[in-house]
């Protein structure tokens, strides 16, 4: 791991409602909700602030509704945040992730930055083949080589394992653990820096869970890609992540090397989590 | 050297006497003139305008037309083609229509004689001047609707020049059939940002677009929006590096190169059509004055050898 | 050898003309040429409905559209509205009040009765479809006979001109908001003058509904109603009457009435909505009006209106909640032309599509011949 950051993330809050001046004291893991009771508005992320470093990979770990996927989402642009900060250090570049404009962002987005959501929908184009998906980032960066393309498009779902024999087929017709692996073959056609998993084993078998998680070891082993991981799964944080934040109701509630936090927790709330592991 | 109107003697004084000249109000040419600068001066770029109703239907050349009456006057010569032949349909009722109510103004079968050529489906085998404007009848202004419906997406996607959704299709076809499949309307570069629809001109058409000597423009009157590919300016039709953009061929079984039966051209677009007496499969140039050049050079030519 | 294939393309064109005069007049001397009031007067709703769409209100013009189209809806709107395209503009009316109208129709279903009662006036909603066989050979004297007879058993001098809104009575009751006074002095937009760039604003919906082609508006406020959309309307109030047309005396300055104009209008109110702002909760309105007597148009016209605004608050959750599908496809001079524009060559074209097919079925000839897998293509 090395010093080189890469991702700076300063009091990033997401509220959705109208929202109103109570509405941060009165929600949280004290309140044991993050609906505001004044005027129910749901503060789903408050106060996020992390740093994540070249070649780690960074655990988000929490139940339904503690705001992981929320803290990610405004990252990767799916959703504007309500107030916050986030800092992305690119190539000596520094970019102010919430003031750039459109334009900037999509750039980011379709090049330094991949993302695999739990629901390969909203990451794989379904109108369009396996390979056609890969094809569709490739072009965004100006690749013009047909064949150049083609075999780059091979090339990554060699390393995700999809059968390439399978290339030109529609999303649709491939499992549910085929379409996570396109998803990532996908995310990761450009080499970025930065990749967001979100839930990306949830729901489906053991075994191909399993066989994700090695492959994601191995592509942060050999590109040292940084990555946030985000997830409810125990399991998943222990094998991947080397430091973790535990989240509830919207807030951080603990933060630090993962092995001490399975170790050690010193919230009550983690305490509890990581008993009820299996 | 005017051609008489196929239309009654009532009707066209009528029209002469009612209207403006060129039909619209001066208002309306006005916009549509602002529209076609703004055009020029970001070549590529689908300008809106409010196109008004003419008397003939939206499909039949409503925004080539506005384009040409907005900018017509009594000195100018017109030539107006559909299919490449003055004689096709629409053409002769667009021809009749701009003379009935643009009296004064020429009108020529001949490329080299007019200065402002009103076109459906082609452009001229002939290379143009800088002093001719070539006006092309559009009815799908937007290369994107293929990939996206809504317009507003559109403006989105040429705004940030993302057309990565429809390079994915031409990806597509290469993977299904080997060969891009799209025909006419193929889409092209303009000035290395916007890319436009080259409306159902054939492929053939599109090279005519890059470096051109005469500003071309572009009218969508149902769609209401005017682009312009401006003289001298970048007209890259879509492609890979290793897959290049190719033209339609007129080789036979043989790989002999057809000609046109009539003039024996064998570098025109050909139309391909069965004899109504013979039966047999002919081909002749679809551009008709092209044509009767080539006949005319090739007769003397003979004259010559004789 | 001539060039062929299209030659004579004038000639075929003025003959097609000629002929279509010829179908048009072809009954000969048992025939009267058709009259302009008799369209206008027996033909009634079709001249109502050409006016609406053509966006003119010219009832002579509208009868000789009729007339020169020989009956085609279509063409006879496009006739007027190509005519009404080249008119200067002279003056601006200020926005007319419709409860001036001088109503000759109108009717409420939210209330059994309401204040100034309601009156059918003249219309087949209750009547029974069947054929009136009596009329078969109707002769012009029992023609004559009938408004004679009505107009003499019919005096009633105590039908009040206008009547009052029913939804100003909703409004006092608090159940409508209140009329948006800011948005009323803003300038509506003209669809004559500016394209439509989306999203567009409530006055750009609503005209470019008040000229659309009455089935093809129709058909898409039918799938609203029919599920695909949750406005469950009531019609708060139908009304067709002659609005006055108000316009400044070029000196004084003066509101004149210049004349009338027939027209049709319909105020629905719909499923209730929260205020975002926490205000009470309160009905929701949709609009339409049109030129002539036109009620299916004026009510299709209200249930998008409302529609299209719940689909540009909350994003549209079926085509008649989207803006670009409704608004650029209900007009018929448009769509019609399009849709008949396929008459024309396209040879040109389609050769262009022949050559693709041609060079791609010879490439899959290869490729079967070789046997070659699908992804070693690279």
């Amino acid at each position: 791991m090395s010093n080189e950051k890469v991702l700076e993330v300063r009091n990033l809050s997401k509220v959705y409602g109208k929202g109103c001046a109570k509405c941060f004291e009165s929600t949280g893991p004290e309140h044991n909700t993050n609906i505001c009771p004044h005027c129910g508005s749901i503060v789903a992320a408050h106060d996020i602030s992390f740093d994540l470093y070249k070649g780690e990979i960074l655990g988000i770990m929490g139940e339904s509704g503690s705001g992981k996927s929320t803290s990610v989402k405004n990252l990767f642009f799916d959703e504007i945040p309500t107030s916050g900060q986030a800092t992305f250090f690119d190539d000596g570049k520094q970019y102010d992730l919430f003031s750039l404009n459109a334009q900037q962002k999509r750039h980011l987005r379709n090049h330094r930055f991949g993302m695999v959501y739990q629901n390969p929908v909203l990451g794989l184009n379904f109108n369009v083949s396996a390979g056609g998906n890969i094809a569709e980032r490739l072009l965004m960066s100006n690749l013009t080589n047909y064949s150049e393309i083609r075999a780059r498009a091979i090339e990554l779902l060699r390393r995700t394992e999809v059968l390439t024999e399978r290339m030109d087929e529609m999303p649709k017709n491939f499992s549910g653990g085929m379409q996570q692996r396109v998803q990532i073959a996908k995310a990761l056609a450009t080499n970025p820096p930065l990749l967001f998993l979100d839930e990306v084993t949830t729901g489906l078998d053991l075994s191909v869970q399993a066989a994700i998680l090695d492959l994601i070891m191995e592509i942060q082993r050999e590109s040292q890609t940084a990555m946030i991981v985000v997830t409810h799964d125990l399991g998943v944080i222990r094998l991947l992540a080397g430091r973790t934040i535990v989240m509830k109701y919207g807030r951080i509630i603990e933060t630090g090397l993962t092995d001490q936090i399975l170790e050690d927790p010193q919230d009550a709330y983690t305490q509890r989590l990581v008993a009820s592991a299996l | 050297m005017s051609n008489q109107a196929n239309t009654s003697d009532i009707q066209f004084r009528q029209a002469s006497v009612e209207y403006n000249f060129g039909f619209l109000d001066e208002y309306a040419k006005k916009e549509v003139r602002r529209s076609v600068l703004k055009a020029i001066a970001i070549p590529g770029y689908q300008v809106p305008y409010s196109s008004r109703e003419m008397p003939m239907g939206r499909g039949f050349g409503t925004g080539g037309l506005q384009l040409t009456l907005s900018l017509i006057g009594k000195q100018d010569t017109l030539k107006v083609i559909d299919q490449g032949s003055d004689d096709s349909v629409n053409a002769v009722n667009l021809r009749s229509f701009i003379e009935m109510t643009c009296p004064g103004i020429d009108t020529t079968t001949k490329v080299s004689e007019a200065n402002l050529i009103q076109s459906r489906h082609r452009i001229p085998e002939q290379a143009l001047r800088e002093d001719q404007v070539l006006v092309l009848q559009v009815p799908y202004p937007d290369a994107l609707v293929v990939v996206e419906p809504s317009e507003d997406k559109r403006k989105i996607m040429h705004g940030e020049a993302d057309y990565s959704r429809l390079l994915v299709k031409l990806y597509e076809d290469i993977v299904k059939f080997d060969e891009i499949t799209i025909s006419h309307r193929y889409p092209t570069r303009i000035n290395r940002h916007y890319v436009i629809d080259s409306s159902p001109i054939p492929r053939w058409d599109v090279p005519k677009m890059n470096d051109s000597r005469a500003l071309i423009l572009l009218g969508a009157g149902r769609e209401k929006k005017i682009y312009a590919v401006p003289p001298y300016t970048l007209a890259e039709p879509l492609e890979f590096d290793d897959v290049p953009f190719r033209v339609e061929s007129f080789d036979d079984e043989t790989d002999k190169r057809r000609t046109c039966h009539r003039c024996g051209c064998d570098h025109s677009f050909l139309d391909e059509f069965v004899d109504a007496i013979s039966g047999e499969k002919l081909y002749q140039c679809s551009d008709s004055d092209y044509c009767d050049e080539q006949l005319k050079a090739r007769s003397v030519k003979q004259g010559l050898e004789g | 050898m001539g060039y062929v294939a299209i030659k004579g393309g004038g000639k075929a064109i003025s003959g097609a003309e000629k002929l279509l005069e010829f179908v048009r007049t072809r009954q000969g001397q048992s025939a009267e040429p058709l009259d302009l009031d008799t369209i206008e007067n027996q033909l009634y709703f079709l001249h109502s409905r050409i006016m609406s769409e053509g966006g003119l209100f010219h009832p002579k013009l509208a009868s000789l559209a009729i007339k020169q189209s020989l009956g085609d809806t279509l063409e006879a709107s496009f006739a007027l509205r190509a005519y009404r395209s080249t008119k200067p503009r002279l003056v601006e009316s200020p926005v007319l009040d419709t409860s001036s109208m001088r109503v000759i129709r109108r009717i409420s279903a939210s209330f059994k009765d309401i204040p100034g009662g309601q009156m059918l006036g003249a219309s087949s909603d209750y009547a029974l479809r069947l054929m009136r066989t009596e009329l078969l050979d109707e002769s012009p004297e029992a023609f004559k006979a009938v408004a004679a007879k009505w107009l003499d058993e019919n005096r009633h001098d105590d039908i009040p001109d206008t009547f009052p809104k029913v939804l100003d009575a909703l409004r006092e009751e608090g159940l409508l908001p209140p009329v948006d006074e800011a948005a009323a002095e803003k300038k509506p937009f003209d669809i004559t003058r500016e394209p439509l760039v989306f999203p567009v604003p409530r006055s750009a919906a609503l005209s470019t509904m008040a000229r659309s082609e009455t089935g093809s508006i129709l058909a898409i406020a039918y799938s609203n109603m029919r599920g695909y959309g949750d406005i469950h309307p009531t019609v708060a109030e139908l009304r067709v009457g002659y609005l006055p047309v108000m316009l400044p005396h070029p000196i004084t300055g003066e509101l004149i009435e210049v004349g009338e104009v027939l027209m049709t209008e319909c105020e629905v109110v719909a499923m209730y909505e929260d205020e975002e702002d926490g205000g009470k909760p309160t009905f929701s309105l949709g609009y339409g009006a049109c030129f002539g007597h036109n009620e299916v148009k004026a009510i299709s016209m209200s249930i998008l209106d409302r529609a299209l605004q719940s689909g540009m608050k909350n994003g549209p959750t079926n085509p008649s909640e989207d803006p670009e599908f409704v608004l650029l496809h209900i007009d018929g001079i448009d769509s019609m032309g399009f849709c008949t524009h396929y008459k024309m060559p396209h040879y040109v074209t389609f050769q262009s599509d022949m050559d693709r097919l041609r060079t791609t079925q010879d490439k899959h000839d290869d490729k079967h011949d070789d046997k070659n897998p699908g992804a070693d293509n690279v």
